[in-house]
């Protein structure tokens, strides 16, 4: 098992630098100049001397190549640099955000999980029923709605029903606050988002529970099972639901890790200054060091996520030997 | 008979006297903390002298002093300007070309050491002449000062190289922080990162993207202000998240500005919980037409469509669904440098006879050779009021027959577009803070001479009329060459069209007090004379 986490530590290096090259390309190919945005971004008289000594002072003048292996080089020492725009160590940036994108996507995830596996193991034993068309319909309903939509209606039903019960509008608070702070004040604003975000997750790990399911309900070895004589509580829980959940153990850590850089608009419906937003005012702002910081965590993250799910695939199927 | 007219006069007495607002009625009140929305995701920096942005102002402006400013209880005013530094404002002399100013003795900066001349002198040095590797975002707006001097600790000598009305608006910049002296010395950057000035509040944190916190300045040279304990800004880039905070009392106001629908879902929803106060703002939408390309450097097709645009019925109707309201010309319409109405209606474009208008505009594309006109309008990526604004004119063209099509794009590329001449057309933008028609009006110089009008023209004579107002310092003759100048640039060449100005709203938890509404939202932000009614 330990060798083949450190084998699986060291496959991600190729990935890591890998994606380190395609995200260095990629933002060198976009139009336009942090300095020349910095400098003027207001309309102010861009100087030509202040965006040549920007762009000196960034190394924006040296060779790609240079820039690449400088890039590298940094990384390989946990130098992540500091943001072109801000000039704030990137570390810092990252860390100020990091706590609010981990906290709704780790309470997305287990609101996702409480709500789907549940719901779509209901719905595939009781096929056909109008209990599995109720939760068909609901899981339905979350894939088409958009997180940021239900999020402005529940704060617009929050704000409604608070007025029209007490006289006065409440909304969650808008500034974060870590919950070994305040608890109260940190559950009263990331709950709702963190609801919004687990429905449509839920949605999906749903759907999927319930097709992963149906499909082992009918393998031959369930029947065995059924014609054994076991109880069918053990039948689901102990040889159905185990065998069902690798497919949706695959897709909650897809999930999970999108969900560290991929909430913008939800972000922004609930001002909460996650990773999401730092990341559209990075490639916005053409900050190259923060944009490339950034697209480094999500593949960390995906590649951590994807060999936590290895794991897990061992201990929910024995079949599956790390070797 | 007598008793009648002695009543009326006693009511229209109290009347007057109420609305001047009465100072038993209002008298400020000590304490609290005041939560006011910041709409931006964080301010690009802290120094002032460096941006542009408002997001910087309302971050950092509570922590500053300035040497002069717009009085904070008559900030409407386009005219005065108060100390906040000095000790009064001085008498020019030599001609108009050298401003004395005396500071004030008592004044700390919040570690507790003294400020002095010498601190004013070297932050405005560093404004008007930015040292080797530093940005100062306004140097073009002080083309007129030739030195500026500390001879003691307790004087600061401005002189200039002409004498200019200009002079005095500009030095009341909002963004012109004092920093102190020996601070920029040792690190000319160091007022980037960090916040240390002598305002009334002092700073206690900053958490980027979230929030910034200050606290009361009990050393603060003003005796009595501020009033406040403390202030939080919250940064909330999205305007629902800032209206929903104000509506639920999370916040009890933003400063920028809202659209007409936020304004009345508000009053709407909190009735008399909430105050609105709005004001003619310094900002406006510009139509730039680029002269390198064809058929825009015809001045009948640029005149063309200045003309089949109806300001005058155009201005009210938008009013009622984005941030603009004034019909106005080259000049802030608050200003006493400003067209009046009867003046603007000789302009093209501006003509009370839309009909007559839009048939002489046909009738010039039609001459020009360009019937049947198509061009892209290249507009900024931002709601209020750009795209409001752009669709609007298109509408408009599509009465004498051209045809345009809107490319939205973000503000970076829009830049970029309009520095590199990428355009046909682009509705660029004119946003001051300091009502200053002399500076304001240089975006309609040529790009040689103005670096930011984009236009892409050469035109000696507007230089040289734009010269004649500038160094003109009687009020009259200057008024009468702001005439000449905008007549030139509107409808001799329809170098621009100029769209309905700006129209600022800001709504309040009514327990605010003593904030008063300006013609900019980069104006009284220092926040000492704001006190809550609670």
């Amino acid at each position: 098992m330990h060798r083949y986490i450190v084998k699986r530590l060291l496959l991600a290096v190729p990935t890591l630098v890998g994606a380190a090259a395609l995200v260095f390309v990629l933002m060198r190919l976009i139009p336009g100049d942090v300095c020349v945005i910095r400098l003027g971004s207001g309309g102010a008289h861009v100087d030509p001397a202040s965006v040549e000594a920007c762009r000196q002072k960034l190394g924006l003048n040296d060779p790609l190549i240079v820039q690449f292996l400088d890039f590298l080089w940094s990384y390989m020492r946990f130098d992540f640099g500091t943001s072109m725009w801000s000039g704030q160590p990137v570390i810092h940036e990252i860390g100020v955000r990091l706590p609010v994108s981990l906290q709704i996507a780790l309470m997305a995830t287990v609101i996702a999980i409480l709500i789907a596996i549940p719901l779509g193991t209901v719905s595939a034993l009781k096929e056909n029923t109008w209990l599995d068309h109720v939760v068909r319909m609901v899981a339905i309903a979350g894939i088409a709605t958009p997180s940021f939509w239900l999020g402005i209606m529940s704060l617009v039903l929050v704000l409604d029903v608070t007025y029209l019960t007490t006289g006065r509008p409440w909304m969650p608070p808008i500034n974060y606050v870590p919950p070994w702070q305040d608890p109260i004040h940190n559950l009263s604003m990331v709950l709702l988002p963190a609801i919004t975000v687990g429905y449509r997750y839920s949605a999906v790990t749903m759907r999927m529970t319930r097709s992963a399911m149906l499909e082992v309900m009918r393998e031959d070895y369930i029947r065995t099972a059924r014609s054994k004589g076991l109880v069918e509580q053990i039948i689901i829980n102990r040889h159905a639901l185990k065998n069902a959940l690798l497919p949706v153990v695959t897709l909650i850590g897809i999930e999970f890790a999108f969900l560290i850089g991929g909430l913008v608009v939800t972000e922004q419906v609930f001002n909460l200054n996650g990773i999401g937003r730092l990341f559209v005012q990075a490639v916005q702002n053409q900050d190259n060091v923060l944009t490339q910081a950034l697209v480094m965590l999500v593949v960390v993250v995906f590649v951590v996520t994807n060999l936590v799910v290895d794991l897990l695939y061992a201990w929910l199927d024995p079949r599956i030997r790390f070797s | 008979m007598y008793l009648r007219t002695g009543l009326w006069a006693l009511g229209l007495g109290v009347a007057a006297a109420m609305a001047a607002g009465p100072s038993w009625a209002e008298s400020p009140k000590r304490g609290g903390i005041l939560t006011y929305m910041i709409p931006a995701d964080a301010p690009p920096s802290f120094d002032g002298h460096r941006e542009t942005t408002y997001a910087t102002v309302h971050t950092a402006a509570p922590f500053y002093s300035v040497l002069i400013r717009v009085p904070p209880n008559n900030p409407a005013s386009t005219t005065d300007f108060v100390c906040d530094l000095c000790t009064e404002m001085p008498k020019p002399t030599d001609g108009g070309k050298t401003y004395t100013f005396r500071i004030r003795p008592d004044v700390k900066f919040h570690d507790g050491s003294k400020l002095t001349a010498q601190d004013v002198a070297d932050s405005w040095n560093r404004i008007v002449f930015p040292p080797q590797g530093t940005t100062s975002a306004r140097v073009t707006y002080y083309a007129m000062v030739d030195k500026i001097e500390a001879p003691d600790d307790a004087t600061v000598v401005f002189r200039l190289k002409y004498a200019t009305t200009a002079f005095l608006p500009a030095l009341a910049d909002p963004f012109a922080w004092i920093y102190k002296k020996e601070i920029l010395a040792k690190d000319p950057h160091w007022y980037e990162k960090n916040i240390m000035g002598s305002g009334p509040f002092k700073f206690v944190s900053y958490q980027v993207g979230q929030s910034i916190k200050g606290e009361r300045n009990p050393d603060y040279y003003h005796k009595g202000q501020p009033y406040l304990d403390g202030i939080v800004g919250i940064f909330a880039a999205k305007q629902s998240v800032r209206v929903d905070a104000i509506r639920s009392d999370r916040a009890a106001m933003e400063f920028r500005g809202v659209p007409p629908s936020a304004r009345d879902e508000l009053v709407k929803e909190a009735g008399k919980d909430i105050v609105v106060q709005d004001s003619d703002w310094n900002c406006g939408n510009i139509v730039s037409f680029n002269h390198r390309k064809k058929p825009f450097d015809d001045v009948r097709v640029r005149r063309a469509l200045q003309l089949a645009v109806d300001q005058w019925k155009g201005a009210p109707a938008l009013s009622k669904i984005a941030i603009v309201r004034s019909v106005g010309g080259i000049v802030f319409p608050g200003s006493p440098l400003a067209a009046t109405k009867e003046e603007l209606q000789q302009i093209a474009g501006y003509w009370p006879d839309i009909e007559k208008s839009r048939a002489e505009a046909k009738r010039l594309l039609k001459e020009a050779g360009a019937g049947g006109l198509k061009f892209e309008l290249v507009n900024r990526n931002v709601d209020q009021p750009y795209k409001f604004v752009g669709t609007w004119l298109i509408g408009e063209w599509k009465k004498i027959g051209v045809s345009a099509e809107q490319k939205v794009v973000p503000t970076g590329p829009w830049f970029q577009a309009m520095r590199s001449g990428n355009f046909d057309v682009v509705v660029d933008a004119n946003c001051q803070s300091v009502v200053n028609p002399v500076l304001d009006t240089g975006k309609y110089l040529p790009q040689k001479v103005y670096p930011e009008s984009y236009g892409g023209y050469d035109d000696p004579k507007s230089v040289e009329l734009y010269n004649k107002m500038q160094y003109e310092t009687d009020p009259k003759a200057q008024r009468a060459a702001m005439r000449a100048y905008e007549k030139h640039t509107l409808d001799t060449m329809a170098h621009a069209i100029v769209t309905p100005y700006w129209y600022r709203i800001v709504p309040q938890r009514s327990y605010v007090k003593g904030w008063k509404i300006s013609p900019s939202h980069y104006l009284n932000q220092d926040l000492a004379n704001v006190w809550l009614d609670k």
